[in-house]
């Protein structure tokens, strides 16, 4: 690889390009897709179902952190989207832009951590891009992405499936991933503290393979299960009641919190599964995913129940028996001395 | 703080509960209590206590939130300041939404201005050290709990010669506008709850004063829900005996005399100002400001050009902080007025009391199981 | 204005230190607090230690508590 630094050139789609894509993409995403290196990737025909797309765009501060990096947040979060959804992830596309004056190090660690998380999840990576940019027009890198799976014949998640009297299940602790960066981002160390950033369609089949009736599920990212929750009981005029004692989080993810001023369950996770089912089935869901090596934590945290007048759409029931609301947060949490 | 363990036990929460209505029935009328700390506004809210407290006792929110009561002028100088060429902002989490004339941080930094969110002023100070070609200004507010951080990192960039190191001291201090609001007569409040970690710094003595000249009695009080249920009970028996004391309920981290340390630090760098809170005005000697011979560190001395400063028509900010109105009686709340769209720094930060109660108070469903 | 923690101090080196709760450390700055030692629970606010905490008061603190707490159901 000529020099140690992505140049403007790189982008340009001429020899360094193509050695980029040689030396760099190629090994790391190796599938015959895209060794075809056509301009569009072709694939073999889709099992029978309901074809499911997605698309996501990623940028984290820092860019490599205990338990992943961009690369590998990039794929988890785009299979994660589809997993949710019930569908059965097929293809990625990943496209990057890069800021001029990158090392290229820092590009394989990203190019490896995504074909790492996409091994772990059974898809290829059948097509990409690469563009750069002025030194200054950008953070390092951005990805963005596209994926492809398919919903089984017979499998209709969603929302609107959502009722009164469903539990409100999560599949480990809260709020590893963001208070894992955050620490990062404050000289806040510890051993133990580490993303949950992890591909989670086998855990999301095991669910739905338990014979629970499985009504939506979601991937509490970016705000926490309280965005979640508020994203649920938009859609169907319902309250989400969690139970304050009954939401997991690990000592060092609190620890992290009450140093900074956030509150988990605002906190970002990119590993976990807020799941809605049938109030009857909630214990056996709970068995199935801690029967996967990704759910071992899973608790019920909650239930869903009719909005009457007056009620917060979301809100914690806290261990001192008051009840509060969760509000939609207004922008991302800071951390605060107040 | 922390709502797990011992200090946050949901059973000595219940016991105290019980006695506070048990003492509120020796009360001839209802009771105030003020808290004036943003971290108690949070705390309080955050675990529902209101809930638990009888009709007789009214807990409100007063002036503690140093966000809320920062004016529009300051954050439009340090809005100007982002703006020039070469120079990093750097600010505690807390003011980058605070609403400007014109703005805020977070939007002068989407335009490209280098703003930059730190935990400590340490690491603001350091920020300094790695870009030594750069003016780093370090928005400084908060009060006697944060002033000394504020002091020591002064302190060290002095030691260690970092010149491009500069604050802009929107710092001020509590006893004043306690003072002032004790003298309102509009302002109805019977004890105040005080703060637990200006405290640490202070000195729970430094208090004496509420009792002394106003006859009210007060209560030092930390910040885990035991802390405060505690203080109401205390602070509701004091009031139905009549005895206006002031109580250390914050011991383990609390002296008679606070910490000398960071007050002569603070000394060493600032002196008493007379400086305007947001909505109450101009009160005399309850800010600080940097000292004459440390004028090559203070941002303030930046020649920069500012809007004709802007306070939102309608806004009751000010009778919201004297603790006279809840939020919801201020015409703008949750209609003009939100988190996502705040009008008055009472609504931005999230221990603002307009912020606090929308997140936590504005359904009227909840109480008690 | 007063959002601090209580951190153990495991390690000391002049004016700096590391405090650490629950597994979790960041080093911070020990001037407003000189005499504090390895062992101590200090009380950390924006990257200082700005108190320290007073062992027998809190226990008495936490006997309080416990006496509350037991309390309850007793007419």
């Amino acid at each position: 690889m000529s020099g140690e630094k992505i140049v403007l050139a790189h982008g340009g789609g001429g020899r360094l390009t193509q050695e980029l894509i040689r030396d760099v993409f190629l090994p790391a995403f190796a599938n015959p897709a895209l060794a075809a290196l056509s301009d569009a990737a072709i694939l073999a025909a889709l099992p029978p179902g309901r074809p499911a797309l997605t698309t996501d765009a990623f940028v984290v501060d820092p860019p490599v952190f205990p338990g992943g990096d961009l690369g590998y947040l990039s794929v988890c979060g785009t299979v994660n989207d589809l997993a949710v959804a019930g569908a059965r992830p097929v293809a990625l596309t990943w496209a990057v832009v890069l800021e001029e004056g990158l090392e290229i190090e820092l590009l394989r660690t990203f190019v490896s951590g995504a074909a790492r998380a996409a091994a772990e999840a059974g898809v290829a990576i059948v097509a990409g891009d690469t563009k750069v940019v002025p030194r200054g027009k950008g953070d390092r890198a951005y990805v963005t992405t596209a994926g492809l799976g398919v919903v089984p014949l017979g499998r209709e998640l969603g929302d609107h499936r959502v009722a009164p009297g469903d539990a409100v299940l999560v599949s480990g602790p809260l709020g590893d991933h963001g208070a894992t960066v955050m620490a990062c981002r404050h000289k806040v160390e510890g051993e133990r503290l580490r993303s949950d950033c992890a591909p989670l369609a086998g855990l999301v089949e095991a669910l739905l393979g338990s014979g629970v009736e499985v009504h939506a599920m979601h991937d509490p990212t970016r705000g926490g299960i309280a965005t979640t929750c508020h994203e649920v009981a938009a859609h169907a005029e319902l309250v989400v009641a969690l139970e304050q004692a009954a939401v997991p989080v690990r000592p060092e993810v609190r620890a992290v919190c009450e140093l900074l001023g956030l509150d988990p369950l605002y906190v970002a996770c990119e590993g976990r599964v807020v799941a809605f089912v049938a109030a009857g089935d909630a214990d056996r869901a709970v068995a199935a995913m801690r029967g996967h090596p990704l759910g071992t934590g899973a608790a019920r945290v909650g239930a869903v129940e009719a909005r009457g007048a007056g009620r917060a759409p979301v809100v914690l029931r806290t261990i001192y028996n008051t009840e509060r609301p969760l509000d939609l947060l207004a922008g991302a949490e800071l951390p605060r001395i107040c | 703080m922390t709502d797990a363990g011992a200090y946050g036990d949901p059973r000595a929460v219940a016991a105290f509960a019980t006695r506070i209505r048990e003492a509120a029935e020796r009360l001839s009328r209802r009771v105030t209590l003020m808290e004036v700390c943003g971290t108690h506004t949070h705390a309080i809210a955050a675990a529902g206590l209101r809930r638990l407290l009888p009709e007789r006792v009214r807990l409100i929110a007063g002036p503690g939130c140093p966000v809320c009561v920062t004016p529009v002028e300051y954050v439009d100088r340090a809005e100007a300041l982002a703006r020039r060429p070469g120079t990093i902002v750097t600010t505690f989490g807390d003011l980058l939404r605070v609403p400007s004339s014109r703005g805020s941080l977070e939007r002068v930094r989407a335009e490209g201005a280098d703003v930059r969110i730190v935990y400590s002023p340490r690491d603001a100070l350091q920020i300094a050290a790695d870009n030594p070609a750069h003016t780093v200004v370090f928005l400084a507010v908060g009060f006697e709990t944060t002033t000394p951080t504020v002091a020591a990192a002064l302190a060290e960039a002095e030691a260690r010669a970092v010149p491009n190191f500069m604050i802009l001291s929107g710092h001020k201090v509590m006893p004043p506008p306690m003072r002032a609001l004790a003298r309102d007569a509009e302002v109805e409040v019977d004890a105040y709850l005080l703060p637990g970690h200006v405290s640490v710094i202070v000195g729970s003595r430094a208090f004496d004063f509420v009792a002394e000249e106003f006859g009210m009695p007060a209560a030092v009080v930390g910040f885990a829900p035991t802390d405060v249920m505690r203080a109401v009970e205390v602070l509701v028996g004091l009031l139905a005996a009549g005895r206006p004391e002031i109580v250390n309920l914050y011991s383990r981290v609390v002296t008679p005399e606070g910490n000398l340390t960071a007050r002569a630090l603070v000394n060493r760098f600032f002196t008493a100002a007379d400086v305007v809170w947001r909505g109450l005005g101009n009160i005399p000697g309850s800010g600080l400001a940097l000292r004459g011979e440390f004028a090559h560190r203070d941002a303030a001395r930046i020649e920069v050009e500012l809007p004709e400063p802007i306070e939102p028509a309608g806004c009751r900010c000010g009778e919201v902080l004297k603790g006279t109105i809840d939020p919801p009686e201020c015409p703008l709340f949750g209609g003009i007025c939100t988190p996502d769209a705040p009008v008055g720094a009472c609504m931005v930060s999230s221990e603002g009391a307009c912020a606090a109660w929308y997140r936590h108070e504005r359904f009227a469903a909840g109480g008690a199981r | 204005m007063c959002l601090a923690v209580p951190m153990k101090l495991i390690e000391r080196r002049e004016a700096l230190g590391v405090a650490e709760l629950d597994g979790v450390r960041r080093e911070v700055s020990l001037m407003l607090q000189p005499e504090v030692e390895v062992g101590d629970f200090v009380l950390v606010h924006a990257g200082y230690a700005i108190g320290v905490v007073d062992e027998a008061e809190a226990n008495a603190t936490l006997d309080l508590l416990r006496q509350a707490a037991d309390s309850l159901g007793t007419p």
